[in-house]
């Protein structure tokens, strides 16, 4: 059997959030699959980008726990060809942002050894701090 | 100010709710009470449509009852229920000039849409300034003009020729102009139109031959359009014969040149370039004039001199080539003009992303038509192969290419396409990738129904990308099945680009000519999206076909059939009513110095026993002679100085402390429908601006822009049509030299030139239009309101300063 979802105001709180966050009109993707159809990141997604934005137009919170915002590399290449000038990365960003503002602390510097610190590359270092000191 | 021979004015103010369209913006109780209290207005009253019968019944009773002379409405704007008002002022017997409109629902309730409050006090402005108006018209009698029953149509596609047949059978003079060689136009390209899947040249070509032998349709072939001037009941059209190279009245298409002709790689246009044709040629096979032509551009003859090829010429068992065929210009006049110029396909080079440049599988929906026909003939230009992939909304609904509509047709030629690649061969697999499936005509949604039953798989998702994979020859397509979220990624044998209309490149030569509005999408613009949709801005203009926006063959012919439907309307009465904006002189303040004589740009203005005097044949009422009169003897008729001068100090009138206000002198032709595309299209710009209609930005004398500021304004914008799109050529001069006098005396007063500020505009340019008000608006803002003791001595000595001594 099909799982129900709700569709209320809170949903509409939810979409207007991340809507805010993010800057663009998400009600206006028109669901045709051109930023899934683009992205490079595509086969390890759990969810489609289009499938994500839809999940936002309805307000689906559960969206908040799929693979696919952190996987987004920015690459822009649904921006470019979204038929209604819609930025699905900018989308995907206000998700991750709304993660991060959780403020859950994952790593802590003290525990990684400094060996591997050393062995660490930089960037990789700065994107766990981007990810997890929200 | 007082109104000549009568002080007691009696006007009646009417605030229509536009069915909300006002009075949701708009406190109209608030606007209603303020116009009641207004001087001499003895009335004012709302309705929810004053534009109904209610509405109009309204005014007549009241004009009756309560002896009103001047009527005042507060509603949309006055091109398009302008003359339903007139028409009831003169049904209670006033002169249909007594009434103005203030156009509160273009420019004002729509464009400040957000803004209520701010919106409801612009309203009152602009209605104070319409009873000024109002109040000081003169109530002139309505003038007719002749008009004759010949029209010229342009572009012999369907359209066209639709609209010549109905005209030429009712007995109208019909000039029909083709640019191409044969008429027919994009529909004798079809392989069969949907749904019904007739073949389009059998239903065409009958339609065709029609044409020539109707006795009152004169056929130009192969002919631009150089140049229209004039107005309805009075355009002058000049064209040009493009020279054929062939006498067409001997040529009998036996077809023996094309055959002997050594040129024969010429990409045939008919054929999307897929098959070639010789130097001389044929349009088509069914061509309407089926005689033949040499391409100067191919022919060896033609580009290389005599003694290298004639041997058409040697050939031609009728003597019908003549390499000495010359361009021949020709002139005549017409009552009214139908634009029927039609569409041109997207260019898929410009979505990269499709390959249509790099691989030959990828090919255009119209290519396709051709590959059909010439394999339904037995002669198939190439294999396409099993599997066939359609990319629907190529050049439609897409932002990254500016266009944002939909092209409507394209879902149903796309199954039909489809329909009839299965029915030629039930083996093919045929694959119609959309975003949405528009099916919304008669008999559409069974016909796509009929699709699916063929075995024509359509698939929600809109195509992501196509290429090539290093070790295959065939092209891949990456899409998303939108409905299951699974990635599609697959090869095609052929990919057909589902390529969406824009407005041909030749209309803009046209529609420049004739001075024609577009709407946003880039298509001709019609007077009225509703009950005016094929008039334009233009009277006796109209549009037929795809020139107005994308639609279907039926649709198509509906439009030309219902364009000549109101060109005949026009011009079946012989007669038709003109507006009396004309210029005349006060006598008493005439002194006779001759300076406007020179200044009338169509010579309208002589000296008659010392006084000037206006011929009212001539005069085309731009109003740039007043600015010549030291005396203001000079006035326009419909837009008089009293009136200017009224609407200017009535729109100043509320300005509150420490609020600066621009006004804006809208030229009738561009700038004031340009604002009124602006508020229907919702673009938002500042509230601290008050629209004043003028014929020409020209009207608009030095000393009114000088008394405007003197009144309060913090800044005057004039807007005038571009000089090619103008029915007044020489204006954008003569305002230049209007404001540069301005300028100098706001430099000397230690007032900033900038507050006044000229741009000439045409009626596309929505965003100039907004970017430009609020430019000029926050100019003043910045500099703050112009103290009134500057504003004072800005009139002082005006006539000194504006012509020399001799004139204080």
């Amino acid at each position: 059997m099909s799982d129900k979802i709700k569709i209320s105001r809170k949903n509409v709180e939810f979409l207007k959030k991340i809507e805010d966050l993010s800057g663009e009109v998400i009600m206006r993707c028109d669901q045709c699959g051109v930023c899934s159809g683009s992205c490079p990141m595509i086969s390890e997604m759990d969810i489609t980008p289009s499938e994500l934005m839809r999940k936002v137009q309805l307000g689906q919170e559960d969206v908040l726990g799929s693979k696919a915002m952190w996987l987004c590399a920015s690459c822009f290449a649904c921006t470019v060809r979204c038929p209604r000038g819609l930025d699905v990365s900018k989308v995907a960003e206000a998700l991750r942002q709304v993660n991060l503002r959780k403020a859950i602390d994952h790593i802590d510097l003290k525990d990684i050894p400094d060996d591997e610190i050393k062995r660490l590359p930089q960037i990789a270092l700065v994107s766990e701090f981007r990810k997890f000191t929200g | 100010m007082e109104d000549e021979g009568k002080d007691n004015i009696r006007i009646g103010v009417y605030v229509c709710h536009c069915g909300g369209n006002i009075s949701e913006v708009i406190d109209v109780d608030e606007l209603a009470e303020f116009g009641g209290k207004q001087p001499d207005v003895v009335l004012s009253k709302q309705n929810t449509h004053m534009c109904s019968d209610v509405g109009q019944q309204l005014v007549v009773d009241d004009i009756k009852e309560h002896n009103l002379d001047k009527v005042v409405i507060a509603a949309c704007s006055p091109q398009f229920q302008g003359a339903t008002f007139m028409r009831a002022v003169e049904k209670a017997g006033l002169s249909p000039y007594v009434v103005q409109l203030a156009n509160v629902r273009e420019q004002c309730a729509w464009p400040h849409y957000d803004f209520p409050e701010l919106a409801t006090e612009k309203a009152k402005g602009m209605l104070s300034a319409a009873i000024a108006k109002a109040r000081f018209s003169e109530p002139l009698e309505k003038q007719t003009m002749p008009i004759g029953k010949r029209v010229l149509v342009i572009g012999a596609g369907i359209a066209g020729i639709q609209a010549s047949l109905d005209l030429g059978d009712a007995g109208f003079e019909v000039y029909l102009v083709e640019k191409e060689p044969s008429i027919g136009g994009h529909m004798a390209q079809l392989s069969r139109t949907f749904p019904t899947e007739d073949c389009a040249a059998c239903i065409l070509s009958p339609k065709m031959a029609d044409v020539p032998a109707n006795p009152n349709i004169n056929l130009f072939t192969y002919t631009e359009v150089d140049d229209i001037e004039g107005y309805l009941g009075n355009f002058k059209v000049k064209v040009t014969k493009k020279p054929t190279y062939v006498i067409q009245d001997k040529c009998i298409a036996c077809g023996i040149c094309e055959e002997k002709c050594p040129i024969k790689n010429i990409p045939n246009k008919f054929d999307e370039g897929l098959t070639n044709r010789r130097a001389i040629y044929t349009a088509f096979d069914f061509a309407v004039p089926g005689k033949n032509l040499i391409d100067p551009d191919t022919c060896l003859r033609l580009t290389k001199g005599e003694g290298v090829c004639e041997v058409c010429e040697r050939f031609c068992p009728e003597d019908a080539i003549n390499f000495d065929d010359k361009p021949e210009e020709e002139e005549f006049e017409v009552d009214t003009i139908i634009v029927a110029t039609g569409f041109d396909i997207f260019d898929p080079s410009e979505k990269k992303v499709y390959g249509y440049d790099k691989y030959n599988e990828v090919i255009t929906a119209l290519e396709l038509e051709r590959m059909i026909v010439h394999s339904a003939e037995g002669n198939p230009i190439r294999d396409l192969g099993k599997k066939i992939g359609f990319i629907q909304c190529v050049g439609s609904r897409d932002e990254q290419i500016g266009r944002e509509y939909c092209s409507r047709i394209c879902c149903m030629y796309a199954t039909k396409l489809a329909s009839l690649l299965k029915h030629s061969n039930p083996e093919r697999d045929i694959y119609i990738f959309y975003t949405d499936l528009r099916a919304y005509g008669k008999g559409f949604e069974e016909y796509y129904k009929r699709a699916q039953n063929l075995g024509v798989r359509f698939i929600r998702g809109r195509v992501a990308e196509v290429f090539k994979n290093s070790d295959s020859d065939k092209v891949t397509l990456k899409v998303e099945d939108t409905l299951t979220r699974m990635i599609i990624e697959d090869e095609f044998d052929t990919v057909v680009l589902s390529v969406g209309l824009g407005l041909s490149k030749s209309t803009d030569k046209i529609a420049n000519m004739l001075r024609l509005a577009k709407s946003g999408d880039g298509f001709l613009k019609e007077a009225h999206p509703k009950f005016k949709p094929v008039d334009t801005n233009r009277e006796g203009v109209f549009l037929a076909g795809t020139v107005q926006g994308p639609k279907d063959i039926p649709d198509t012919v509906a439009q030309a059939s219902a364009a000549s439907s109101r060109a005949i309307r026009l011009m079946n009465q012989g007669e038709y009513p003109i507006a009396p904006i004309i210029a005349f002189v006060h006598n008493d303040l005439c002194d006779g110095c001759e300076l406007c004589v020179d200044e009338c740009p169509v010579d309208a203005i002589s000296m008659s026993s010392d006084k000037a005097k206006v011929n009212d044949a001539i005069c085309t009422g731009c109003g740039s002679c007043l600015a010549s009169c030291p005396r203001d003897a000079l006035d326009l008729h419909l837009y008089t100085n009293k009136q200017l001068l009224g609407e200017i100090t009535n729109a100043l009138k509320e300005k509150k402390e420490g609020e600066t206000k621009i006004l804006v002198f809208a030229d009738d032709t561009c700038t004031y429908r340009l604002a009124d595309s602006v508020g229907t299209a919702k673009l938002s710009y500042t509230t601290d601006s008050i629209i004043i209609r003028v014929p020409s930005g020209s009207r608009v004398t030095p000393k009114l822009m000088l008394a405007a500021l003197k009144l309060g304004a913090d800044g005057i914008f004039i807007g005038e049509c571009e000089e090619n799109a103008s029915p007044y050529p020489h204006s954008g001069g003569a305002i230049k030299e209007n404001v540069a006098k301005v300028h100098e005396i706001l430099r000397k007063e230690g007032v900033k030139p900038e507050r006044v500020k000229f741009v000439q505009f045409v009626t596309v340019m929505l965003g100039g239009f907004v970017n430009n008000i609020n430019g000029l608006a926050s100019i003043a803002m910045e500099a703050g309101a112009i103290p009134q003791e500057k504003r004072d001595r800005l009139v002082v000595n005006i006539n000194e300063r504006l012509f020399g001594e001799k004139y204080v």
